[in-house]
């Protein structure tokens, strides 16, 4: 049976913007919408979708920020899901009613090629020259009314890093009524060709450019001077490993601060519900199930937005692709290509963006390994569980050059978990035929800009907004469950023994207890893993959920330092470590898995390799470290 | 001469892209990104280990390619006009 879905769209008009990758497209949204974003995925496919708003008095216009592209020809994903849109093809999707083509004014040869292709759409358009300042610096001077004369379109320019920057973008849709008699005037006209090659655009845009004047070509000298020092062969690599190093602790030292409010807030909060609330399983169940649950994740949100703060400082710089230049060669040892590297480091923060940004890559081979080791780089939900047994296990020693013992031991893991990722993909590429050996790299390495503040505050902000509905949602759901679960059935009169030992959690950890024994860990572990499967942060506020429950008053992550570092042995701990570097512990990982290789067979494999790894190498670190006496 | 032979900081012209006989979009792709006939390109520098990737400036854009990329390329002087 076949089903016609029929979409009602908001009456807003629709503004799509068009542009090649780096061209300061996603700046000048920005800078129209603000802060009023919603980020989802396109129907059926998981590549990002932005939309924002723009408002002028009573007027309301929704303005959407489509993948960059650098032609029109449906090839990847990325240009599939554009021409679609710009087609009114795009299931649930609007045709747009118009769209802003947005050009980097510094590569009119390249970016002007994408106009041609716009405008073979039919759709109504208006062309924005962005960047001018930085044209107007290096020397090129665009003259605005002969390239409207030339392109037959309206122009108006733009400065995307600017505060009031978009000011011409914003007059110019102010004085657009939306009707369709004034839309129709702006479809661009065009010469009826029936095929088109990228040869022909490009003559047409020599010819351009050679009748305004700007055939002659202007490399940014600022960008060459920094990649002499950047991207030497000797310090280039040796600047990215420090910049890395410096990133890691950072995460650890800057956090402190604002981690003591976080939880002496939750403290101060417990107190107060605990005054107010009678002497009930509603208390504990606040108590103990929600706010120690939740308060010990909470903790992280410096940690994590601290690492996303420097992934999108080196984003917005243009540093990441040329990081991914410099390692090319270390991932094609283990069989792949660089295009790996920025979907493998936005891992760090989550594998969920990481798996999807892995459809840059065009090699299907390459692409599923990347997936297949993305959950192995050690994400930021992990950080809750390290930052709890470094804290508890490790002292805090100082050493020479700034280096301290609790960020080098998190470095190390980070750095197993890259080791272990490098280990399997060698042995895929073992493993996989030769037959399709082409690993394209072709990665664009745009010209270096200052990072805008606004940029960054948004993109920290949309990471904030998703931490915290997954802290109120999955993480709030599964604390509560656990709760439950850790406190019924009541023990039996007459029992001696805490009461959590005869709840279904009590019964159901000492089950995996015997399974997990061998690598060391104690059923209060062994339950906390269960709801970690869902979402790792969990095993922080379930570790402190079970231990409250066990008897000890304890109502956040802080009270439950002192309590396991009497309970387990630093073999248990640094065995949990291990663990934590390569279990598989996030079911929405899994499930991305699922939707983006269209199947259970990948899945099925990762979850089976990730499981078998984190159990050896959890039994490996805990014999040895009982064998050197850490028991 | 191919891409891959052109020593660094001598801009040359492209002449073709030829296609990779299991993979032909690579070869378009190229295309998209900016290696179209007649276009100029110049080598910037090759990467530490056995020179791979390269660096390289075509028109105003500059791309990190690999060897195998950049074999597909094929490149003539400046001046020579046909």
């Amino acid at each position: 049976m076949t089903e016609t879905a029929i979409h009602f769209f908001p009456k807003e008009p629709l503004i799509a913007l068009v542009g090649n990758p780096n061209s300061g497209k996603t700046s000048l949204f920005n800078l129209l919408t603000g802060g009023k974003q919603k980020v989802a995925n396109y129907a059926g496919v998981t590549v990002e979708r932005k939309e924002g708003k723009l408002v002028f008095g009573d007027k309301v216009l929704r303005i959407l920020d489509l993948p960059g592209v650098y032609s029109l020809y449906p090839r990847s994903l990325d240009e599939q899901i554009t021409c679609n849109v710009l087609l009114g093809r795009a299931s649930g999707e609007k045709r747009p009613d118009l769209v802003l083509c947005v050009l980097d004014a510094t590569n009119l040869r390249r970016n002007l090629r994408l106009v041609l292709a716009v405008k073979r759409m039919g759709i109504p358009c208006i062309v924005v020259i962005n960047m001018m300042d930085i044209a107007l610096k290096r020397g090129i001077h665009i003259d605005l009314k002969a390239l409207e004369t030339e392109l037959k379109l309206p122009i108006v320019e733009s400065v995307g890093i600017k505060t009031d920057g978009d000011f011409s973008v914003r007059e110019k849709l102010k004085e657009i009524d939306f009707s369709k008699n004034s839309l129709a005037q702006l479809i661009p006209e065009n010469e009826k060709v029936d095929s088109y090659t990228v040869e022909d655009d490009s003559k047409v845009v020599n010819g351009i450019l050679q009748r305004m004047g700007l055939d002659s070509v202007i490399p940014d000298p600022l960008s060459d001077k920094m990649d002499r020092v950047l991207l030497h062969p000797m310090f280039g690599p040796l600047i990215l490993l420090v910049l890395l190093f410096f990133i890691f602790q950072a995460v650890f030292t800057w956090a402190e601060l604002p981690k003591e409010l976080i939880e002496q807030s939750t403290d101060w909060l417990g107190q107060i519900v605990a005054d107010v609330l009678p002497n009930n399983w509603i208390k504990s169940l606040v108590i103990n199930g929600i706010i120690a649950g939740l308060g010990g994740v909470l903790v992280f949100l410096p940690q994590i937005l601290i690492l996303f703060f420097f992934i999108l400082i080196l984003e917005e710089s243009g540093y990441l692709p040329r990081a991914a230049y410099i390692l090319d060669r270390i991932m094609g040892f283990v069989g792949l290509s660089g295009r790996s590297f920025i979907p493998l480091l936005s891992s760090f923060a989550c594998a969920i963006p990481g798996i999807m940004a892995t459809r840059t890559i065009s090699n299907v081979r390459d692409r599923l390994v990347t997936i297949l080791i993305a959950p192995l780089m050690t994400c930021s939900a992990r950080l809750p569980v390290y930052a709890l047994l470094i804290g508890a296990f490790i002292p805090s020693r100082q050493f020479k050059f700034g280096i301290e013992l609790q960020g080098l031991v998190l470095f190390i893991l980070y750095l197993m978990g890259i080791l272990g990722a490098m280990i399997v993909a060698w042995v895929l590429k073992k493993l996989t035929n030769k037959k399709e050996s082409f690993h394209p790299l072709m990665m664009e390495l745009p010209n270096y800009h200052l990072p805008s503040i606004k940029n960054i505050a948004i993109g920290l902000w949309q990471r904030t907004v998703i931490f915290l509905k997954r802290v109120g949602g999955m993480i709030m759901f599964l604390t509560i469950a656990l709760w439950f679960l850790a406190s019924y059935p009541n023990p039996p009169i007459g029992s001696t023994g805490p009461a959590i030992e005869y709840s279904f959690a009590g019964m159901l950890g000492k089950l995996l207890a015997v399974v997990f024994a061998p690598i060391g860990f104690n059923w209060e572990i062994s339950i906390a893993l269960v709801p970690g499967l869902a979402a790792r942060e969990v095993v922080v506020s379930s570790l402190a959920t079970v231990y409250s429950l066990a008897g000890q008053a304890t109502n956040t992550e802080e009270a439950l330092v002192p309590l396991i570092q009497q309970g387990w042995t630093l073999a248990t701990a640094l065995s949990l470590l291990a663990w934590f570097v390569f279990a598989p512990q996030c079911l929405s990982t899994i499930a991305v898995v699922k939707r983006e290789t269209g199947g259970y067979k990948i899945p099925l494999i990762m979850l089976t390799y990730l499981f078998t790894l984190a159990y050896l190498a959890s039994f490996i670190t805990y014999r040895a470290a009982i064998f050197f006496g850490l028991n | 001469m191919r891409l891959d032979q052109l020593s660094n900081n001598l801009t040359k012209k492209v002449k073709k892209v030829n296609a990779f006989e299991s993979m032909p979009e690579i070869s378009y792709q190229l295309a998209d990104i900016g290696f179209i006939p007649g276009e100029q390109v110049t080598v910037l520098r090759r990467n530490l280990f056995g020179g791979d990737p390269i660096m390289v400036r075509i028109g105003l854009s500059t791309f990190a390619l690999r060897k195998q990329e950049a074999e597909l390329i094929e490149v003539e002087d400046l001046v020579n006009h046909d």
